[in-house]
């Protein structure tokens, strides 16, 4: 049961969505996380149309940090694309709307990346390592970005 | 309002990769 409206309609929206249960299709299930290296429970893979995994959530989450995993799986599925402004905006939407998740800081990190990515110019990342001074300042990618500043 | 989880993991990536979209496997052991 996924009860959060948002959610719904987050993944109605932006995936095709499938399910192996670990119950209900033992045999599918074998074979789908053996392919997938999944063994656990739950367990999200979000695929590019490719069938690429661009992210991996593992374990249950409150709805806001959900939502904010399923946002950065799209997100990077763009930047796996190199569609870096597209990217970059879907990155910042997490920062804004979802700002108390862990996928923020993810987030911030690499709407600074995309910029670069496209441009070569690295004022985004001299200016995310900066935000990252004032915010998120205890995760791991306040460190990661430290070197930019 | 409900999510339609597909079975036929297989299909759902196929039609993926037709329709040029993402997909959201879920590995479940929740109550049906």
């Amino acid at each position: 049961m996924w009860p959060d409206e948002r959610i719904v309609r987050f993944v109605k929206e932006n995936f095709l969505p499938t399910r192996v249960h670990v119950k209900d299709d033992p045999a599918a299930f074998k074979q789908y996380s053996e392919r997938y290296q999944a063994p656990w429970t739950p367990t999200i893979l979000l695929l590019d149309s490719d069938g690429v995994e661009q992210h991996r959530i593992e374990g249950f989450l409150p709805a806001d940090d959900l939502l904010g995993q399923l946002m950065l799986g799209r997100a990077k599925t763009a930047f796996q694309q190199q569609k870096w402004a597209e990217a970059e905006r879907l990155f910042r939407e997490i920062v804004e709307k979802l700002p108390q998740t862990d996928a923020a800081p993810e987030a911030l990190y690499w709407a600074g990346v995309a910029p670069y990515k496209a441009t070569g110019d690295p004022a985004s990342l001299k200016a995310t390592g900066r935000a990252f001074t004032t915010r998120y300042q205890d995760s791991t990618w306040a460190k990661k970005a430290s070197v930019w500043r | 309002m409900e999510i339609n989880f597909r079975h036929d993991v297989d299909q759902v990536l196929k039609d993926a990769k037709t329709q040029q979209k993402r997909v959201l496997l879920d590995f479940s052991a929740a109550p049906m």
